[in-house]
């Protein structure tokens, strides 16, 4: 019958699919996320040329459970103006990856915040700009005030409303790093 | 034909008279279907113009004839007329087999294929081509939306997943045209990859019944079947173009079939959707339009004894995500679910930006079928799926154009099935699947794979039997066997693998350690067993009760076993568990119903336990440098669901109907004693339909659709410290918005353009009101508001 040789014909294609789809049997390749954040790094250089103070917030597995790392290599003096510099690398791939070179290129995109705890005496000032005049803040200038402490938190959105009234309440955009510091004034 | 029958009974035979002619030629005329036999059956000779007719018993015998080559004519009143070439030497004994009620048995298949064939005991829902052709514009979960007892979970406006009796996406299983759908339905986000287009008859079960398609189907089964072609020649199609104000934009979809007698047949169809960004009564929705291409093509001969079939599909949507649905952290959550309106609005825009989806679904399927006498229909399937889903999110740099996902998820099936009538009361079903999956991600993302590679292998064996034990009462029992085998490559990272001990617990599964990545195989096996025992008793012509019971049970998808890491598009980490057993569910349904032309009703109330339900949920707070998320973990415990669904229709008068449907379900976590997240709240519709035949078939109704207020839900809000304020605040991800009312308006009228052609002309308005509310089952509700009125033109040409 030629209905049963079509039949089984089917029937011998549908299991040679079967039988050879199994071919593959290399692992597959391993994949390091590419723009994540591992490592926020804010160093505070005081304009009279004394030791510089660098707050570190390092987590290397990303989303993962992995402990985050908070460093703050001390406390900063009283009545003094620092250079504020923010670096942020991804140090799942080796060498470690500068974002902060991707953040600068898109400086329209991207915007720095720093929220002061109302205990701490501090102030900033944005130091870089994008293209348009408006704050992108990897860098800026930090002036404490009396002996005081509290938390010092950066943040950075991407795509936020530019120009804005300066909190994060009008910038809206999307949190890319949140950063917060526990800072002493001494 | 006929003129055939004519021609070959004038010029066909010219056989030599001059031998030994005293041979017969005798034999039965017998129906075709049933081999039953057809009595004052006409057997005419040509060339010596000799007429027979069939005795009661639909024997004949011709005499006189010699040996050689004859053409005879057989024709009965109610078959088509056939001519036959017969060869006579000595006496020769013939069985010639007619094709009996032509135009009666298309109806037969038809019925038989949406109402007949599976299922006996559970009430079915169906939505007719007709009623699907409303939702031309829409997607397949906005026409399933019509029916009570479905919901749809929505991502957005356009990706709209179906939810039956409260469950969805992997628990709800779809069959287009015998094929089920293995699209990465597992996602919520995820909508089906059908056209409603290419449908021609969707069918709903609400339960797990229908073995033959599968055994884990604890939601419920789509069925979802190309347009039967009549076997008769012919050449007919339709177009239906829809026009929308909100969205701003169109489908245009044509379908045209080509058939003939001898039963070959071909259907291709096409349609294009275009829309841009909705619109909320007050604000645009942006980034929110849909670009969806798609075509199949239908081919194949349908014999009573024999057929083959050939049917291909190709699906490609591009779809838009609301912007401002892209959050990071706990905190722009918190700050888009307090805020009125989306973060993000822009101009109307056709242009679909990120975060968007890029999916192509490929879905082939070759099917032939035989009688065999004393044996049944015997048929045998392959079919082939492909589907590439790729979404893109708001990325940084080099990787701003690059896809954040991209899978590609084939699906080899072979399926063997017979259907045999054992007897005049007993019908058996049963069948064999063979099924091989293998998804592929694509490493090139530069992102973690959401979904690893995997290989899985299907068995499955099915036996459903019948029995009409008198005219009224049916009893059905079924069982199915499924064996599934998964063999994967997932990368864990060391910390997770640590913290959740599976260090310990599944150390042998280790292939290597790269930096903070493990690499394992996961090798794993799922024994499942469904069964399903009902009885359906009709009362008189009008009243029908259908009691069924179904245990299905359903292996954890790859979702469920290997999540590990943030979903972008749900702002939260997601967490699989490998240790995962089987899902099983017991359903009990109820349905009473009565047909009649004036007032016809159907009560639907169901139950079902379910053991070992997954289910995610909300377990700690996860700190990374980009804020706070929730961590939600997959975990498996009891559910229990139950409710009913209630439809009811009234005639007024002629002109005018009244239909009324109401929807009530409930759902609970047993272990926890709380209620189940993302159930339906009650909503019921009411419309008033007037429709008159007189008047062009015109048609007019008001539709009124109320959606309480969800308020059993889990709570699952969590604090998150804003430094700006100096303040802990709550992170509303649970309370469910207030209750809805909406109205909506449809009409349309028929006009004949020539005698084989008629122009339906469609307007509708939905949200007449254009009222501003939020949809509990849709996920982007923290962000904005649903559509606002909508006006929309139709036209449709059937030709």
């Amino acid at each position: 019958m030629k209905k049963i040789k079509l039949f089984s014909a089917l029937v011998l294609a549908g299991s040679l699919f079967v039988a050879c789809s199994d071919d593959d049997d290399s692992t597959p390749e391993i994949v390091n996320e590419e723009e994540i954040i591992t490592t926020v790094t804010v160093t505070l250089s005081p304009e009279d040329d004394g030791t510089d103070v660098t707050l570190q917030l390092q987590d290397l597995d990303g989303d993962g459970s992995g402990e985050q790392v908070y460093t703050v290599s001390g406390s900063l003096v009283a009545n003094m103006v620092y250079d504020g510099s923010i670096v942020l690398l991804n140090e799942t791939e080796s060498p470690a990856e500068d974002i902060t070179e991707e953040v600068e290129e898109e400086s329209d995109e991207h915007q720095f915040f720093y929220t002061v705890e109302s205990g701490l005496d501090l102030t900033t000032e944005y130091a870089n700009f994008d293209g348009d005049g408006n704050p992108l803040g990897t860098e800026f200038t930090l002036t404490t005030g009396e002996a005081s402490s509290g938390t010092l938190t950066f943040t950075l959105r991407h795509e936020p409303t530019k120009p804005n009234d300066g909190t994060l309440a009008d910038a809206g955009g999307e949190t890319d790093v949140e950063a917060m510091f526990s800072v002493e004034i001494e | 034909m006929l003129l055939y029958a004519i021609s070959m009974l004038l010029f066909g035979s010219i056989s030599p008279i001059s031998q030994d002619c005293d041979n017969t030629l005798s034999g039965t005329v017998i129906d075709l279907h049933d081999s039953s036999l057809l009595s004052g059956a006409l057997l005419i000779v040509a060339g010596t113009e000799q007429a027979v007719q069939t005795d009661v018993d639909g024997k004949f015998i011709i005499t006189g004839l010699c040996d050689g080559t004859y053409s005879i004519q057989v024709s009965h009143p109610y078959c088509t007329t056939q001519g036959y070439t017969v060869k006579v030497s000595g006496n020769t004994s013939k069985t010639f087999r007619l094709e009996h009620h032509l135009e009666e048995l298309n109806e037969v298949t038809i019925r038989g294929k949406a109402y007949q064939n599976e299922a006996k005991t559970i009430a079915k829902t169906k939505i007719s081509t007709s009623e699907l052709e409303d939702f031309s514009n829409g997607s397949l979960g906005d026409a399933l939306n019509s029916l009570s007892g479905v919901s749809s979970l929505n991502t957005g406006s356009t990706v709209v997943k179906p939810m039956v009796n409260g469950l969805h996406s992997s628990r709800v299983v779809i069959i287009n045209n015998g094929v089920r759908m293995e699209d990465q339905e597992w996602g919520a986000e995820h909508a089906p990859n059908i056209d409603v287009n290419s449908i021609a008859n969707l069918t709903l079960i609400k339960g797990a019944g229908a073995l033959q398609y599968s055994g884990d189907a604890i939601g419920g089964i789509i069925v979802a079947d190309a347009l039967k072609v009549p076997v008769k020649d012919s050449l007919y199609g339709k177009t239906l173009m829809n026009l929308a104000s909100n969205g701003r934009g169109s489908s245009v979809t044509s379908q045209l079939t080509k058939s003939f007698q001898n039963g070959w047949y071909a259907t291709a169809q096409g349609t294009v959707k275009r829309y841009g960004d909705f619109e909320t009564p007050d604000y645009v929705l942006s980034n929110t339009g849909v670009f969806e291409r798609s075509a199949s093509l239908h081919f194949g001969v349908n014999r009573f004894k024999y057929g083959l079939e050939g049917y291909y599909s190709f699906f490609k949507n591009e779809i838009g995500i609301l912007r401002a649905s892209h959050v990071g952290g706990a905190s722009d959550q918190l700050a888009a679910i307090n805020s009125d309106v989306p973060s993000v609005i822009e101009d109307f825009t056709y242009d679909i930006g990120e975060p968007r989806q890029d999916v192509t679904h490929h879905l082939a399927r070759l099917k032939m079928f035989s009688r065999f006498d004393g044996l049944g229909k015997l048929s045998l399937q392959y079919d082939f799926q492909r589907n590439n889903r790729l979404e893109y999110d708001i990325r940084v740099g080099d990787d701003a154009d690059k896809a954040s996902i991209d899978l590609e998820l084939d699906t080899h099936t072979v399926l063997l099935d017979l259907d045999s009538d054992l007897s005049d009361k007993i019908n058996l079903k049963t069948g064999l699947m063979a099924r091989y999956q293998t998804n592929f991600a694509d490493p090139n993302t530069g992102i973690r794979r959401l979904i690893p590679d995997y290989d899985m292998y299907n068995l499955g064996a099915y036996a459903v039997a019948d029995y009409d034990l008198n005219e009224n009462f049916l009893l059905e029992f079924g069982a199915r066997f499924d064996y599934t085998y998964i063999d994967a490559f997932k990368f864990y990272r060391t910390s997770t693998w640590e913290d959740r001990n599976y260090d310990q617990l599944y150390a042998d599964i280790v292939i290597e350690e790269t930096g903070n990545q493990i690499l394992t195989n996961p090798q794993l096996n799922f024994y499942n067993t469904s069964a399903t025992a009902g009885a359906t008793y009709s009362f008189n012509d009008e009243y029908k009760l259908f009691f069924n019971y179904s245990l299905a049970s359903r292996a954890p998808n790859p979702s469920e076993l290997f999540s590990e890491g943030l979903h972008h598009s749900a702002s939260r980490i997601e967490m699989g568990d490998l240790g995962f057993k089987s899902e099983v569910a017991h359903k009990v349904a109820v349905t009473l119903e009565r047909k009649n032309p004036v007032f016809s009703f159907s009560v639907n109330p169901f139950i079902n336990s379910i053991n070992d339900f997954m289910v995610i949920e909300p377990t700690s707070i996860e700190q990374t440098i980009r804020g706070n998320f929730q961590v939600w973990e997959y975990r498996q415990t009891n559910a229990l669901l139950l409710g009913f669904d209630l439809d009811a229709s009234y005639a007024l008068t002629n002109n005018f109907r009244l239909d009324h449907q109401f929807s009530f379900v409930k759902g609970y976590d047993q272990s926890q004693n709380e209620p189940l997240i993302s159930m339906p709240p009650v909503n019921t519709k009411n419309s008033l339909a007037y429709q008159n035949p007189k008047i062009n078939n015109l048609r007019l109704a008001l539709q009124s659709e109320f959606v309480f207020r969800q308020n059993e839900y889990p709570d699952n809000n969590f604090e998150v410290y804003i430094p700006e304020t100096e303040t802990y605040e709550i992170v509303d991800v649970s309370t469910p918005p207030g209750a809805y009312h909406l109205l909506n308006f449809s009409s349309s009228i028929d006009f004949n353009i020539t005698q084989k052609s008629q122009l339906t002309v469609g307007f509708k308005v939905t949200n007449l009101l254009n009222n501003s509310y939020r949809n509990y089952l849709n996920r982007l509700r923290y962000y904005a508001d649903e559509l606002g009125r909508n006006y929309l033109l139709n036209l449709k040409f059937n030709y």
